[in-house]
């Protein structure tokens, strides 16, 4: 395995918007390039998922959320809330990005006593809010942050990262209804549709389809844009940072295995096998790709 | 009872105090107002049962500080959980079969694993409505008992529910109150009683038969021995509040002696209390037979509390009949081989 690649350091915002996406892209390239040497160590696992939503997650730690890397219990700082527990590979190379942990810290991953366990636990990693992994929990918890939030007068957002296979989970629906009952426009939702779950298509597991008007009618204020496009998730995260009355949602297209050619064309899996040999292939078409 | 006229059902939450009775209205509600005035990270929620858990006592006097979350008992104690997440102390409340049976993970994973302060607070447990099983939570200690970190109260009346409140916000970690709600009796004033978490409390000593009782069946317990101390059997009442954790000292030292003992409950005999101190006692190597009072374990009737309370061996008479057939059966075989000359204690 080569050596895990390090985060730049604090990012400065009076970058141009060019700057700001090349940027985001940089940081999703990392965040890709580290989730695949976590892969490797474990051989296996949920790397396309990671793939597909690094984008989303340099978006969110690069250029959302105010955090202290410092200072994980900030009172003050936004929540970003990970539902989907499995997704915690691509979580932990954004929080190496962040700074949050050490990016040497990431070859633990899914190890004995390491603080980054398969799946994401609050108890085990800093900058870990909530432990996912039972689905449709995140953005129940997120409500009830945010209406806490609003009632002490702390300003910080509340961003819960669901799958569109928790659309399934009849809870999430229940906390999308309070979200817009209590008017909660410090809740940002949002979902990595990657159409697939463990038993395969969602077309063909339960249909959730169509997603930007289920969210509509249940009173959220939606925004669909495909969720490997840097530029169009920066447009979409501004202009939802300026909505206020309702929560919004972000709905995210977004392809599994997106920056390795030899993954996304793979079939598609919600446990992807990798074979030992193909970790190196993947890491050079990654470069390939690579911004520049 | 009457032969004539047959009992009714009534309101869903019917009151199982006695006529006549001394009783506190909503206890829960007031004291949460109490508390609430000290402590300003006390919030309420509930699932569009406000009215019916005591929560409205809260929601009228804090309306900035109560937070309804509809008929969605996932999200009620997801919520409760973000809430307790950014510093709150939260109270919800429902019906405890809401808050066990359909709600469960949510309670075990948002709530309890991480340790987090929020006071479920779950009304009707056991047999306290005529409604049938959708409504009675004959289960809900046996669910809630496997679920690390939580704590769990079953209090007997308002007093125990006036000081359990504060108790319960004070403790770092969550928890599950039985509620009683409406017209609550008052019972443990006449007694030298304080409420202290996970402690259990000896109410009334005596040489002949321990009943180790919690909840509302302590108010029976305490009824049932007035009524033996008639007939001659001396009887001592252990109230055990705290099902968990379960003050298992108290229960050894009450077990430990050539006394009967009998355990009640308002719970199905599975998973309960008496379980409980089964176990206790076994662990223990204490050989005691224990003697349940408990429901069966079936999906109860609908009909009138007083009927279904006799039908289930939970009313005074049917403990007063069950101890007496106990100890007049069976007064050598609960002896243990501590005592293997047993002091003439009995009459």
């Amino acid at each position: 395995m080569t050596s895990l690649t390090t985060p730049l350091t604090a990012a400065p915002h009076t970058q141009g918007p060019h700057d700001r996406i090349e940027r985001i892209r940089g940081a999703a390239y990392r965040i890709r390039r580290n989730a695949l040497d976590m892969g490797e160590v474990q051989g296996q696992g949920y790397i396309g998922q990671a793939l597909g939503v690094a984008d989303i997650l340099a978006l969110v730690y690069t250029d959302q959320l105010r955090y202290r890397p410092e200072d994980p219990h900030w009172p003050d700082r936004d929540r970003f809330l990970l539902s989907i527990g499995h997704y915690a590979i691509a979580l932990y190379a954004a929080l190496a990005e962040a700074g949050i942990i050490p990016a040497e810290e990431l070859a633990t991953y899914g190890s004995d006593d390491s603080r980054l366990p398969m799946s994401g636990m609050a108890s085990y990693t800093p900058g870990m809010e909530i432990s996912g992994g039972s689905l449709g929990h995140g953005l129940g918890v997120a409500t009830g942050m945010a209406l806490g939030l609003r009632h002490l007068g702390n300003p910080a957002r509340v961003i819960n990262l669901l799958s569109d296979g928790e659309l399934d989970e009849g809870s999430t629906w229940e906390a999308a209804m309070a979200c817009a009952h209590h008017g909660l426009d410090n809740v940002t939702a949002i979902v990595d549709v990657n159409a697939l779950q463990a038993d395969g298509p969602t077309a063909g597991v339960l249909r959730t389809e169509p997603v930007t008007d289920k969210w509509t009618a249940f009173g959220w204020h939606a925004v669909r844009v495909d969720g490997n496009d840097v530029g169009a998730l920066v447009a979409a995260a501004d202009e939802i940072r300026e909505h206020r009355g309702s929560p919004s949602v972000l709905i995210c297209d977004t392809r599994i295995g997106c920056g390795v050619p030899l993954l996304e064309t793979r079939e598609k899996a919600h446990f992807m096998r990798v074979d030992a040999h193909e970790w190196q292939i993947a890491r050079d078409q990654l470069q390939e790709g690579a911004p520049r | 009872m009457n032969s004539g006229k047959k009992l009714t059902t009534s309101a869903m939450i019917a009151s199982f105090a006695d006529p006549g009775q001394r009783t506190a209205s909503a206890p829960f509600g007031h004291a949460l107002n109490r508390l609430a005035e000290e402590r300003p990270e006390i919030v309420g929620l509930s699932a569009d049962l406000a009215k019916y858990t005591d929560m409205h006592v809260f929601r009228d006097a804090h309306p900035d500080r109560f937070f309804q979350m509809g008929m969605a008992e996932q999200t009620l104690l997801g919520a409760a959980a973000g809430m307790a997440e950014v510093g709150l102390v939260p109270f919800a409340s429902t019906y405890s079969v809401f808050a066990t049976r359909r709600a469960y993970d949510f309670l075990c994973l948002d709530i309890a694993e991480p340790g987090l302060n929020v006071n479920v607070v779950g009304a009707l447990p056991g047999l306290t409505t005529g409604y049938g099983p959708s409504h009675q939570a004959t289960e809900d200690l046996a669910i809630l008992r496997g679920c690390p970190n939580l704590t769990i109260v079953d209090p007997c009346d308002s007093v125990d529910i006036e000081q359990a409140v504060p108790a319960l916000a004070a403790a770092p970690g969550p928890t599950y109150l039985r509620l009683l709600r409406g017209a609550v009796p008052t019972v443990l004033d006449e007694y030298d009683y304080r409420f202290e978490l996970g402690k259990a409390a000896e109410l009334r000593t005596g040489r002949d038969v321990v009943l180790i009782s919690t909840g509302l069946m302590t108010m029976r317990a305490l009824q049932a021995a007035t009524r033996l101390e008639a007939d001659h059997v001396d009887v001592a009442v252990l109230h055990v509040p705290t099902i968990k954790p379960l003050d298992t000292e108290a229960i050894l030292r009450a077990a430990r002696t050539d006394r009967l003992v009998v355990t009640l409950e308002n719970h199905t005999v599975v998973g309960g209390l008496s379980e409980s101190v089964a176990s206790t006692l076994a662990f223990a190597g204490v050989p005691t037979r224990v003697v349940p009072i408990a429901l069966p374990d079936e999906f109860l009737a609908a009909g009138a509390l007083p009927t279904l309370h006799d039908r289930y061996g939970l009313s005074t008479d049917a403990i007063v009949a069950k101890v007496k057939a106990e100890f007049a059966d069976a007064p050598h075989a609960r002896r243990g081989p501590w005592l293997a000359e047993p002091a003439p204690a009995t009459a």
